[in-house]
């Protein structure tokens, strides 16, 4: 428990030095489990409190279950929710279920394309108005300067690379080799105009400490994540078309706890449900390099 | 990769290996996991396949190079992390980059370590890297360090060859004041000495790498130390429906109670705890180091992010804005004198100059030159620094984290370093007497808060300055009245006014000192209209930055707003508006006004 407070206590220091130093601060949460301890904490951080927007890009090839759960939890914590799309390939069909193009390409489009656009405040976003219960286009979006993300070290080989500060250029792309070195606790909270900084408060965390954490603080979590009684669960969330359930029985936070701990998931990578990383050559980097989360 | 099976129960260490590049610090890192057993199923194999199919030979290395560039060019590029555990603990192992352009990666792996392996070939012996390693592990605070004498298996696991690194080695880094606890011979490639002992090194006795980082003992928390919460921000979230206002920080070292009375510095303000603020916790009192915390005050006095907070009777931190530095400097560009940086400290970000440079350290040889006026790429140097404003901080062997500081140059971080001393600074007198000041001032039940409640306002002072003959007195007085009228407690003082009266005993104000003198009476006579909540209005001719730093020096800097008025600035003082010419001056009341509203002095009629 200890080793878990200390994670909590780096978290909220970076959660708190990100909403000091940027104006525009957005934090995108997939309903994940990774992004829903990340909202946690920022109600930790922030006593309560969430006081910048969520941001989720919808692929429209979310499974449904996620969604619901999303409403339910802005509703519930009062939550400024912005939603972000490719409008344009969604509409041409442009997409890996609709056979138009392969796995990799879909991901670029619907996800680093649509996250791009959502983020620069060039493409369509809808915020929901808690007046009038629904989602509501948001008129002249700006663009968002810091981004928080739920990235960890531990899902795989690129995110191990990331700084807790990232800046990404105006393409919003990632310069692997040049980063900013970051010392102690001094991070990169000074970026020129039209970049934007990723803050990653979650890096040191594993997927094991994640589902402690959970159950230590009783954080409320997706079913998808649970046997339901058909034997099967998400280890991972994503789009229907590429993420696939793990054979399991853990019907409980403490079962999945168990099962990775000394179970049958203690050695096999987390994103072994993911089509797409098994595409970019077992990494993402490809995706990554382009703004991918 | 394997974190999965490892013992929450247990605790952990950070430990970054460092060392020239192609010494073997990856390989090292593979052997430490291979032989752990903490490599998820399959992954070993996974990489063999791909080694196999690209027609290179297998190497441990790959586990960590995870990156495409890193393998097409056999370098780490960046410090990556992975995880794994002994019997003892939990390891999450660094591996920074031996190349010298990637020496930013390897000072970001290694600033988060709590100890380090420093890779030396035995065949190629200490190179430059491998003395610039040692080094900055000496200036980042690290003082668990293990040196790995690898690739033994290439000297024919020679004994003298060993022991003769050793020797250069350890008088190099004495010459440091650095002593690594170990010496080890091992051979990655052939797993011997990193996990387990072979018989290839019958000569040596001494532990394996794995044992050694096992003996390392956590350093212990500072929470005996005096109190010090660098500020991060004040938080109160009106528009959520919650009034407490939250001071938010992280304890850099000590401990803190609900009724503990605190002081900030550099204000030199003091209050008490009312409560520890938590979310989905139970309620505390008490808080200890490395807890990100929140609590709420007594009394509502000015705080603001920068400032560090510790408790009445604990040793202060300094405070000036003349610091002595130890540092080292990554720019491409030299870092140079007359040009302003950006200094980080804790939670504080002042602009900064070099005021002196002492001795550079040139990077490639590590000797001393002492008549350089400009600091190069990897070099480590002493300088003297001027903040614009003075900051709050320790020195460095006490403590670590308020002592250490980074500087930001064209957006990113460039360089950075530890304080080794407190240079008195013009202000140091006044700021001593606001202390004294402060902790005899005899406390009233009705608080600032109070009064800026009743009347309406929050306590200022406007301070019009400018040229002779420009028009001050009359934008003050038709400032004074506009405001009068519009009902809020105002008052013009002319710095005139004071000269014959309150400073008549400073007969020759124009002396050398009785100017500074003068200035800060003036500045303690505002301090009194402004603690009786009232927005002041002063005037005075031809102010500069440093008559304007002994009044932010008096009161709270934020409570102070600057006009200049006149065609031409002539001094160096940093204004919020300046006047240019006196047909302006009904549209300066509307833009003082305007001011005031935005910083939130006064609420829009």
């Amino acid at each position: 428990m200890e080793h878990l407070k200390e994670l909590e206590y780096r978290s909220v220091y970076i959660l708190r030095e990100a909403f000091a130093n940027f104006k525009n601060l957005g934090m995108l949460w997939s309903m994940g489990k990774d992004s829903t301890v990340l909202l946690w904490l920022a109600r930790k951080a922030f006593f309560g409190h969430v006081p910048f927007p969520l941001i989720h890009i919808d692929t429209h090839y979310k499974i449904p279950e996620m969604i619901d759960y999303r409403d339910r939890l802005v509703r519930e914590m009062k939550l400024t929710m912005v939603i972000g799309e490719n409008r344009e390939a969604l509409q041409d069909k442009h997409t890996f279920p609709d056979g138009a193009v392969d796995r990799l390409t879909c991901c670029k489009l619907l996800k680093t394309d649509a996250l791009r656009q959502t983020l620069n405040g060039e493409g369509p976003r809808r915020i929901f108005n808690h007046d009038t219960d629904r989602y509501e286009e948001e008129k002249n979006p700006e663009p968002f300067t810091g981004v928080i993300v739920g990235a960890r070290a531990d899902e795989e080989g690129s995110r191990s690379k990331e700084r807790y500060f990232s800046p990404r250029d105006k393409q919003n792309e990632w310069d692997i080799a040049e980063q900013p070195p970051e010392f102690w606790n001094q991070y990169k909270t000074d970026f020129a105009p039209g970049t934007n900084v990723r803050i990653h408060p979650l890096l040191d965390w594993t997927e094991l400490n994640i589902w402690e954490y959970i159950l230590a603080e009783n954080i409320p979590t997706v079913s998808l994540y649970y046997n339901q009684g058909d034997g099967k669960r998400y280890r991972s969330l994503g789009c229907y078309p590429c993420t696939f359930p793990v054979e399991s029985n853990a019907r409980t936070v403490q079962e999945i706890i168990d099962e990775l701990s000394v179970g049958k998931f203690a050695n096999i990578a987390e994103r072994s449900g993911r089509a797409q990383d098994k595409d970019d050559g077992g990494g993402l980097e490809t995706l990554r390099r382009e703004g991918y989360m | 990769m394997a974190q999965n099976g490892m013992d929450l129960s247990k605790e952990q260490m950070h430990v970054v290996v460092v060392g020239h590049v192609d010494h073997g610090k990856s390989t090292i890192i593979g052997r430490l996991l291979a032989d752990t057993n903490s490599l998820p199923k399959g992954k070993l194999e996974a990489i063999k396949e791909k080694a196999l199919k690209s027609g290179k030979p297998f190497e441990l290395a790959y586990l960590i190079d995870a990156l495409k560039d890193e393998q097409a060019q056999s370098i780490t590029i960046d410090s990556a992390r992975v995880f794994f555990q002994s019997s003892k603990r939990n390891y999450i192992i660094i591996d920074a980059p031996g190349h010298i352009e990637f020496i930013k990666n390897m000072v970001t792996g290694a600033s988060h370590a709590e100890a380090a392996i420093l890779v030396i070939d035995a065949e190629e012996g200490v190179q430059e890297n491998s003395r610039r390693h040692g080094y900055l592990l000496g200036m980042l605070g690290i003082k668990k360090i293990v040196v790995v004498v690898n690739k033994m298996d290439l000297v024919d696991y020679n004994e003298e060859i060993f022991n003769a690194i050793v020797t250069e080695y350890s008088q190099y880094l004495a010459g440091l004041g650095i002593q690594p606890m170990y010496y080890i011979p091992v051979s990655g490639r052939e797993g011997d000495g990193v996990v387990n002992p072979t018989s290839n090194l019958a000569w040596y006795s001494g532990p394996t790498v794995l044992n050694a980082l096992d003996l390392f003992n956590k350093e212990k928390p500072l929470v005996d130390l005096p109190l010090r919460i660098p500020v991060q921000d004040v938080y109160k979230f009106n528009s959520y429906g919650d009034n407490r206002r939250i001071i938010a920080g992280s304890i850099a070292s000590g401990q803190v109670k609900v009724g503990d009375e605190i002081v900030f510095y550099p204000s030199g303000k003091r209050t008490k705890v009312k409560t520890i603020e938590t979310f989905n916790a139970p309620k505390v009192t008490n808080s200890l180091t490395g807890q990100s915390i929140g609590f709420t005050m007594v009394e509502q006095i000015y705080v603001n992010r920068g400032q560090i907070a510790t408790r009445v009777g604990d040793t202060p931190p300094f405070v000036s804005s003349r610091l002595r530095v130890s540092l080292f400097w990554l720019g491409k560009q030299p870092l140079i004198m007359g040009k302003d940086y950006i200094f980080k400290l804790g939670t504080s970000h002042e602009k900064v100059r070099v005021d002196a440079i002492h001795k550079v350290i040139d990077a490639s040889d590590y000797k001393n030159q002492n008549d350089r006026t400009e600091i190069g790429h990897h070099d480590v140097a002493e300088v003297t620094f001027k903040l614009a404003h003075p900051i709050a901080f320790d020195t460095s062997e006490v403590f670590p984290e308020t002592s250490r500081f980074v500087l930001v140059d064209d957006y990113e971080i460039r360089g950075g370093g530890i304080v080794l001393e407190a240079v008195t600074d013009e202000d140091a007198q006044i700021r001593e007497d606001v202390y004294t000041r402060n902790l005899k001032w005899i406390p009233t039940d009705v608080t600032m808060a109070h009064r800026a409640e009743m009347y309406n306002q929050r306590a200022s002072i406007v301070v019009i300055t400018g040229t002779r003959h420009a028009g001050r007195k009359t934008l003050a007085r038709k400032l004074e009245k506009q405001m009068f009228n519009d009902g809020k407690l105002v008052y013009y003082l002319g710095i005139g006014s004071l000269l014959y009266g309150v400073n008549a005993d400073l007969k020759r104000h124009d002396a050398p000192g009785g100017w500074r003198e003068h200035i800060r009476r003036f500045a303690e006579v505002a301090h009194l209209f402004l603690d009786a909540g009232l927005i002041l209005i002063v005037t005075a001719i031809e102010l500069t930055q440093e008559d304007l730093d002994i009044l932010k020096t008096v009161i709270e800097k934020d409570m102070v707003h600057v006009i200049w008025v006149g065609g031409k600035v002539t001094t160096n003082i940093e204004y919020d508006i300046h006047l240019k010419n006196r047909e302006s001056l009904d549209e300066g009341v509307v833009m003082v006004k305007h001011l005031l509203q935005q910083r939130g002095v006064v609420f829009k009629p």
